[in-house]
């Protein structure tokens, strides 16, 4: 049993509730349980909707599947589409993809990265980290932020901008694009649009690394803070090539615990169920992945930038890479365990997409037309993983011989990392919350730790920056003591 | 062609050979009136009433009505529009139509119409109705969740191929498309996917399978110009 996440007598508590999160993609909820002294009883992240999309894959034609499971996210859609088309590659029988196909696929991937992560931290981090936790909430928004750093908000603006031209130049279109098909790629990629990209790169980089600067500055304000704001030691996981370094389209998985020992490493990630085992659990949606070896108690990790940032050797890039020691070096040997470390990591791999996109540009492959691997042996069931922005992603299928899909499991990155957020709230809520009055500000306190995270809780609906909160503090006996909302509209 | 056959529609003079159709003539003349159950090679069908058309103020079925010498056709008016978005949104609200996920979308003759005639939305409740995929067949894909019973599978089953795979059945509201064979698959028949019952099908239900997204969205057919573009582009690249 995990401290914090079961009260022993919750009917006595006074429950508040941040529902929904703001600031991250689709609705989760929050809740606290207090006593009369203010001290927190439990604490847990619950992810209220339920969308089944399995469902809707199941007796569809497998072709289709890349295409469909673009809708499951509204902001990484091209990482649901490759690791699907990873998967259905096999199905289908294709052996390994000439280099063009695969090189444009990365292209459209850390196109996809950096995008995401561009919006992540300019739009939903960077209120909270540039104006502070606890500002004037109405101005704690890319409005707000855009009011006073100005150069910043159009950087971080143009930037999601390139990679959505990234995005639109190999897939066909910005968003829901059908690039990448079964055997490899639809669409060669125009000198001119090769041109077009390469022009602009060189001054994303430097935008990029501008951006790892800014958050490795924000730190030394305060390193005490920043080192342990919602830390907890957890193992982590990600996909590493055979030398070891980081890769976002493809490798084999490996985890290594809170000192950077290996778990597992170039584990083939077909064989994903052999390590990794999923729990339910009754209050909530999302599911409790861990390492199957360990358990559930010591068996959970993270994901996504700061996991991968740390799991790898090294990462195959110069800039990225020496960024990524000089924040290692904060751990003196050790990984790095405070949340906030993510948004830290996060900028590192933006700037390490950028480089990829470069160096792929500069490759004259990128420009062949040989698109489509050679035709095999068709097969019944494959499995396809990709590190999507937000983490480990598993796309897993059985399709009959009629080519329908009969089976469809789906580990989203961010369940995942379902533990690691319930585990950074209930740091954060034991550090900054415990004893003291709940305010508008510690609250965000909390969020601050999810949004670390960038969460995607929901894959439709996306309402950035705008999201509703509704905090209902209630009573032992559920009567409302008081309700604090925002962006909420009238009452009803 | 002599002087005296010709009609107007929308008050341009359209020239046409005897036993043409108005909507023949039409389109012969790069004159766009939309149509889905009409196909050039068929016996025309009457079925859609997409291009309903005033024929000296009366309504009626641009693709059965003979070109007679001077007509007044009146097609495209804010009335008759109107009446083509209500019944195209009756035709999404009907079946399953999800064009995102579609494989062929912008190869589609419902959505080129839809966004031609500006359907915004669908406005009525959708059916959702339950309707299986057919996939046993080794080359072609039966999805009849995006039928729009044109009957033009049908028909060109029937009088090209001579296989009549395909068929109607059922009334009203419950008429539909079968296959026909003991079991209803598709994989019990003699069809083959260069039937030409396999080639005509405005919409997606009858599909080649595994080729769904070779040819990308962006680069289809209706992708780059509107469907009634097409007409006076293909009558410019014929004269
Ligand atoms: S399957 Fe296609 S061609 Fe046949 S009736 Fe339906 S819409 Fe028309
Ligand atoms: S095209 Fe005339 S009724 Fe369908």
């Amino acid at each position: 049993m995990f401290r914090l996440e079961t009260a022993e007598n919750p009917q006595k508590l006074r429950r508040i509730a941040i529902d929904p999160v703001t600031r991250v993609e689709g609705h989760g909820k929050v809740t606290l349980l207090l006593d009369d002294a203010d001290r927190i009883h439990q604490v847990r992240l619950h992810i209220v909707e339920f969308r089944g999309f399995e469902v809707f894959i199941e007796g569809r034609p497998f072709w289709e599947v890349p295409v469909t499971v673009q809708r499951l996210c509204g902001i990484c859609p091209v990482s649901h589409h490759l690791a699907a088309v990873k998967a259905m590659d096999i199905i289908a029988g294709y052996g390994a993809l000439p280099p063009t196909a695969e090189k444009l696929r990365r292209l459209m991937h850390y196109g996809q990265v950096l995008q995401s992560h561009a919006v992540h931290f300019f739009h939903l981090a960077s209120p909270d980290l540039l104006l502070g936790f606890d500002s004037e909430p109405t101005r704690r928004n890319i409005v707000g932020v855009a009011q006073d750093f100005p150069e910043i908000a159009k950087q971080g603006v143009l930037l999601r901008k390139y990679g959505q031209e990234v995005i639109r130049h190999t897939a066909g279109k910005r968003i829901h694009g059908t690039g990448a098909i079964p055997g490899g790629m639809n669409k060669a990629l125009a000198v001119a649009e090769r041109d077009e990209l390469r022009r602009d790169i060189d001054q994303m980089i430097e935008w990029a690394l501008a951006s790892v600067h800014m958050v490795a500055a924000l730190h030394r304000t305060k390193p005490e803070f920043y080192n342990h704001f919602g830390e907890f030691d957890s193992s982590m996981m990600g996909l590493v090539d055979e030398r070891g370094a980081m890769d976002f389209y493809h490798g084999g998985l490996r985890a290594v615990d809170a000192a950077g020992k290996p778990i597992f490493d170039h584990v083939d990630y077909t064989t994903y169920e052999s390590v990794l085992e999923e729990e339910a659990k009754s209050w909530s949606y999302m599911k409790f992945p861990h390492i199957r070896a360990l358990g559930p108690e010591k068996g959970w990790y993270k994901v996504g930038p700061l996991a991968r940032v740390q799991a790898c050797d090294f990462i195959p890039s110069p800039l990225a890479d020496l960024e990524r020691k000089k924040m290692m070096g904060l751990g003196h040997g050790k990984p790095v365990m405070g949340t906030l470390f993510y948004h830290w990591a996060r900028l590192i791999e933006l700037l390490h997409a950028a480089e990829v996109i470069r160096d792929l540009l500069d490759d004259p492959d990128i420009l062949g037309t040989d698109l489509m691997a050679d035709k095999g042996e068709r097969k019944g069931e494959a499995v396809g993983v990709i590190e999507a922005p937000r983490g480990t992603l598993f796309h897993h299928y059985r399709v009959n011989e009629n080519d329908l899909v009969t089976f469809c499991n789906l580990i989203v990155s961010t369940t995942n990392n379902n533990q690691a957020m319930n585990a950074a709230i209930r740091s954060v809520a034991r550090t900054h919350l415990d004893g003291r009055v709940v305010t508008e500000g510690l609250l965000n306190h909390i969020e601050v730790a999810i949004r670390a995270y960038d969460p995607c809780l929901s894959c439709a609906t996306h309402a950035l920056g705008q999201m509703p909160l509704e905090v209902d503090l209630v009573d032992a006996e559920g009567r409302l003591v008081s309700r604090g909302r925002r962006n909420m509209g009238p009452e009803r | 062609m002599n002087e005296y056959d010709k009609f107007s529609l929308d008050g341009r003079p359209i020239y046409f050979e005897r036993g043409q159709s108005i909507l023949e003539a039409a389109l012969a003349a790069g004159v766009y009136i939309p149509n889905l159950c009409h196909h050039p090679e068929f016996k025309p069908h009457g079925s859609c009433k997409l291009c309903t058309v005033k024929v000296n103020g009366r309504f009626g079925s641009a693709c059965t009505i003979k070109a007679m010498p001077g007509q007044e056709v009146a097609s495209d008016t804010p009335e008759l529009n109107g009446n083509r978005r209500v019944l195209l949104q009756m035709l999404f609200v009907e079946g399953n139509h999800f064009c995102p996920g579609c494989e062929k979308s912008g190869n589609c003759k419902l959505q080129a119409l839809a966004y031609d005639i500006e359907m915004l939305t669908p406005h009525y409740r959708h059916f959702y109705p339950v309707r299986e995929i057919d996939a046993t067949h080794p080359d072609v894909l039966l999805d009849f969740n995006r039928c729009i019973m044109c009957e033009l599978c049908v028909r060109a089953s029937r009088d090209v191929d001579g296989k009549s795979v395909f068929a109607l059945a059922g009334r009203g509201t419950a008429s539909h498309v079968v296959v026909n064979s003991p079991s209803g698959k598709l994989g019990d028949t003699d069809f083959a996917l260069t039937d030409k019952a396999a080639s005509v099908c405005p919409v997606g239900a009858i599909l080649s399978k595994r080729v769904g997204f070779a040819v990308p969205i962006g680069e289809r057919q209706y992708d780059v110009d509107p469907i009634s573009a097409q007409a006076s582009a293909r009558q410019a690249e014929e004269a």
